[in-house]
């Protein structure tokens, strides 16, 4: 289960007991607009296994979002384009089933959480509507027995008083109360594989920690797998298994998640974990990486960070990193650790 | 009730909240204006519309430029010609009191231009100054003016039309255009009003205002500038309107009476004999809905490319 | 909902007043003297004075007004001044309006809807501009020109539909020229849905009900068509009111015998009462449409309910 599969493609798992639940592999997306081509994803690889949290990291512009929109088929296509790359779901590639095929994977087998509920639920449906839709549809359920089943999905996701609110629509819940509804949309067909995006970032800080913990447990329960997308360091720590950080559409380092956060080996993730506020460090100054993301339509040739990275070298400028398996001094192997960077080694080391 | 159309509830972090912009405010809406003219350049439309448009002000300003005929002139009309069709040299035929109907379509442009020119500064002049005054007074002025304006928005142009024009009497263009405008400035009025009060509790309003700005002041430097772009695409869509409108109240009658000259008029007259003689009827119409057509044509392109919502 | 309704109502009172009142000034300030106009050559200055106090012709503008509204909020519309009551009048005209706005009503709704719809749905293709160009014509060509075009076509030299008048009744006789007076509210209608199709399809619900792995029937006809519809439905609301104004012109291209036509040869004649009343009406009809759509537009948009 090692999500560095750079050059050489794993051999296809054949079998569904040892495959991965979801394999991406070598994925590109571009994004044809009238200024030219934006390139929001560039060889993005990864897996995520039942039961598994995947945390992707990066900021926004960063293609963690089009990377699970192209995952999840609802990319809008044109302008999107996907020239190059596949997505193994329990070993078959997603992107060459037909649209009838996909669509019944989507909700059903792969479900998604939005960032932000109120624009994503609609808001003219009653939520008991747009949850019982999914077995309605999917299961062919009818209209009564699909509201008796949204009503226990909402006491499931802890909505209170869910029998009488199941008529409310949208506007009438509390911001942490929506996201629960989508959390419980999202579960109600019991998919294999939850991709969450930004999930609590419109959320209050104090609601953002209740609807993670529920996520996880249900995760748990379950035994889902979970992608987990978010900007935010803090929220992954708890949750995640292993964490893949993102920089202008490429994967630039993989790791477990606590070991990225005691030795970050890319310089990227350097600056991220030190720009997060501390308390020990009051009364110094914060920490912010210098410089703007790249723009899409022109990545810099090289290592895309080189113009904000403190490392950068003349070979930043020229050659594009692999991502690197990283080690011990000593050679030991690290599993499951990775990074793209030319001085990894320095990085993590150093 | 179009309020709520205005004032949708909006999520207040939702993606569509107008995104608040300090600083740099001039720059912006200059941006706007320049990247919109870009836009509005390789336009196709824009050059086609723009060539009729242009056509069409060289024949309101000089008609004699493409007929060397005046329809004022003594022996103009010759009833032995009455409702002859097409021919050499009088290539639209003659209507029913036999004047050359090419001539008369041709000095026919000036009063549709003067109408739909005059009522849209006027309509935008006066819904502008008084959508200003109510979005920036609020309170119960601004409720007194809003009822006052749906009072004037209740009222149907034509039937509005029809009253104030028997009762003004004498019609000729200028009365239309004074009239179409006294009955349009509601729908400048509701956008204006409806931008000011938009763009009030902005943050760089307050923050102008946190400076110390004069409510003039902040009215023209900081909020003027930000609600000229609807106001512009209004405006413009509401040339053709307009000069659709005066056709339409003089074809009833009550517009501009004869002897002048209006396209409305003409194919009034030729009403009767249409199904006979179709061409009286034909080339004024031509001309009309050409010249509507030009400039809703603008009308689309300019709210395309100057319409920030659509951008 | 019921408090929404009446403050709906409550607020459609005051522009009803102002309109009446409005429109009552500019009738009565017209030039020439009714009563004098209506005994022609046979004055009698006896029979001016009660007809002049009947109605109330003397009296401040503000009081005769009065007299009239009170009878309006009691359903009296006044009588002309030859005696005969306004309410027989409207009562013969006014089907021919309501049956010709209705159909053109009916028209512009679904062909308008229908064209927006597939405008939207294929948008940038063929049909797309298709749909822009013949809206763009039908806004430019003006009503009486566009009627007396397909009358001509239509009626005479095909003659699929009756030239004019209203003697094969409903649907026959009103087909085109509901067709004509709906034109321009169709493309109208079709460019409001293309737009608001289009906003809806690329909003977050509608990515949530695709990531639902619901059928695109469902995604396009149950999560974007019933959001996109909230400001075509004001539209047709407000429209119905300007469809009755508008009628005026079919009303002469198709010479029937409507509130229109009434109107026009009342305003010659300087009829006030008449004037006064059927425009009444029509502003009536406006704001009930407008209060309907209002409620409505509670309906279909639940956020509009509680605020």
């Amino acid at each position: 289960m090692t999500i560095i599969e750079d050059a050489v493609p794993a051999p296809r798992g054949s079998d569904e007991e040892t495959a991965p639940l979801l394999e991406v592999r070598d994925l590109h997306v571009e994004f044809h607009t009238r200024e030219g081509v934006a390139k929001a994803v560039n060889g993005v690889n990864y897996t995520v296994s039942a039961g598994e949290t995947l945390a992707v990291l990066g900021e926004s512009g960063s293609g963690k979002s089009v990377t699970a929109q192209a995952v999840m088929g609802i990319l809008d296509m044109p302008p999107a384009r996907i020239p190059r790359g596949e997505i193994l779901f329990r070993g078959q590639d997603m992107l060459k089933m037909s649209r009838e095929e996909r669509r019944k994977i989507r909700g059903a087998q792969i479900a998604m959480i939005f960032q932000d509920a109120l624009s994503a639920l609609n808001p003219v449906l009653t939520v008991g509507y747009q949850l019982g839709e999914m077995f309605r549809v999917h299961n062919g359920m009818s209209r009564k027995d699909a509201k008796a089943r949204s009503i226990e999905l909402m006491d499931r996701v802890k909505i209170p008083a869910a029998a009488a609110r199941v008529n409310d629509y949208p506007h009438q819940f509390s911001g942490g109360m929506r996201q629960r509804i989508m959390i419980a949309m999202a579960l109600a067909l019991e998919p294999d594989l939850i991709i969450a995006d930004e999930p609590t970032t419109a959320l209050d800080v104090t609601v953002q920690a209740q609807v993670m913990d529920l996520l996880a447990e249900l995760q748990r329960e379950y035994q889902m797998g979970l992608i987990l997308i978010t900007h935010d360091l803090g929220v992954v720590a708890d949750v995640a298994d292993k964490i893949a950080v993102m920089y202008a559409g490429r994967i630039v380092e993989t790791a477990p998640v606590h070991e990225l956060y005691k030795r970050p080996a890319h310089p990227y993730t350097r600056g991220l974990l030190d720009s997060i506020p501390r308390l020990d460090q009051k009364g110094q100054e914060l920490y912010a990486i210098k410089g703007l993301p790249p723009n899409l339509l022109h990545i810099p040739a090289g290592c895309a960070f080189n113009a904000r990275c403190p490392k950068a070298q003349d070979i930043c400028r020229e050659k594009v990193p692999a991502l690197f398996p990283v080690t011990e001094p000593d050679g030991t192997e690290l599993p499951g650790r990775g990074s793209a960077c030319h001085f990894w080694k320095e990085t993590i080391h150093g | 009730m179009s309020e709520q159309i205005i004032e949708r509830p909006v999520p207040a972090d939702g993606p569509t909240a107008k995104a608040p912009d300090p600083g740099g405010k001039p720059e912006r809406v200059a941006s706007l204006w320049r990247d919109g003219w870009y836009d509005l350049r390789r336009r196709p439309m824009f050059l086609i519309s723009g060539f009729i448009i242009v056509c069409l002000l060289i024949l309101a300003v000089a008609p004699g430029l493409f007929t060397s005929r005046s329809p004022f002139s003594d022996g103009f009309c010759d009833l032995s010609h009455s409702m002859d069709g097409p021919r050499s040299g009088h290539w639209f035929g003659y209507d029913v009191q036999g004047c050359d109907i090419y001539t008369r379509t041709v000095w026919g442009t000036r009063n549709s231009i003067i109408v739909g020119v005059v009522s849209t500064i006027l309509t935008t002049a006066l819904g502008g100054v008084i959508g200003i005054l109510a979005g920036l007074w609020g309170g119960w002025a601004d409720s007194l003016i809003s009822r006052v304006s749906e009072i004037f928005y209740a009222l149907p142009i034509l039937i509005g039309g029809l009253l104030i024009m028997s009762m003004v009497g004498s019609s000729n263009v200028w009365t239309v255009a004074v009239v179409l405008s006294v009955l349009g400035w509601p729908q400048v009025f509701r956008i204006m009003r409806g931008e000011v009060i938009g763009n009030k509790y902005n943050d760089y309003v307050a923050a102008a205002r946190a400076l110390g700005a004069g409510p003039l002041r902040i009215a023209f430097r900081h909020i003027l500038p930000n609600t000229l772009a609807p106001i512009v695409v209004v405006s413009t869509m509401n040339l053709g309107v307009y000069i659709a409108a005066e056709a339409s109240l003089s074809y009833l009658g009550i517009g501009v009476q004869s002897p002048d000259i209006s396209w409305g008029l003409m194919i009034s007259d030729a009403q009767d004999r249409w199904l006979t003689s179709p061409h009286a009827l034909l080339f004024p119409a031509g001309a009309l809905s050409l010249t509507v057509l030009a400039f809703i044509m603008l009308g689309d392109v300019v709210r395309d490319a100057f319409d920030p919502k659509l951008r | 909902m019921g408090r929404f309704v009446v403050r709906r109502v409550l607020q459609a009172i005051p522009v009803l007043i102002g309109v009446t009142f409005l429109i009552y000034c500019l009738v009565f300030l017209l030039p020439g003297d009714p009563i004098r106009a209506l005994m022609g050559e046979k004055q009698d200055p006896h029979l001016a004075l009660v007809l002049r106090a009947k109605y109330h012709l003397d009296d401040p503008l503000v009081v005769q007004y009065w007299h009239y509204i009170t009878g309006v909020f009691r359903g009296d519309l006044g009588t002309t001044y030859t005696g005969r009551p306004i309410s027989d009048i409207v009562s013969q005209r006014f089907p021919v309006t309501l049956k010709l706005s209705l159909t053109a009503f009916g028209f512009e709704a679904v062909i308008g809807i229908l064209a927006g719809i597939f405008s939207a749905l294929r948008r940038g293709k063929f049909l797309d501009n298709v749909v822009f160009i013949a809206t763009l014509f039908l806004i430019s060509i003006p009503v009486f020109v566009l009627g007396n075009v397909l009358q001509l076509e239509l009626g005479v030299n095909w003659k699929l539909t009756p030239v004019a008048g209203i003697e094969d009744g409903w649907p026959a006789s009103y087909v085109l020229p509901g067709l004509v007076l709906a034109s321009t509210s169709m493309a109208y209608i079709a460019r409001l849905t293309r737009t608001s199709m289009i906003e809806s399809v690329r909003s977050d619900y509608v990515r949530t009900a695709i990531a639902k792995g619901l059928p695109r029937r469902r995604v396009i006809g149950v999560h974007a068509l019933r959001n996109s519809l909230i400001p075509v439905v004001t539209f047709l609301g407000m429209d119905l009111g300007s469809l009755m104004g508008g009628a005026i012109i079919t009303e002469r291209v198709f010479n029937l015998p409507g509130i229109g036509g009434q109107l026009a040869q009342s305003v010659s004649l300087r009829e006030g009462p008449v004037i006064v009343g059927l425009v009444t009406l029509l502003i009536l009809i406006y704001l009930v449409a407008n209060l309907a759509v209002d409620v409505l537009y509670a309906v279909l948009d639940p956020r509009i309910r509680y605020e």
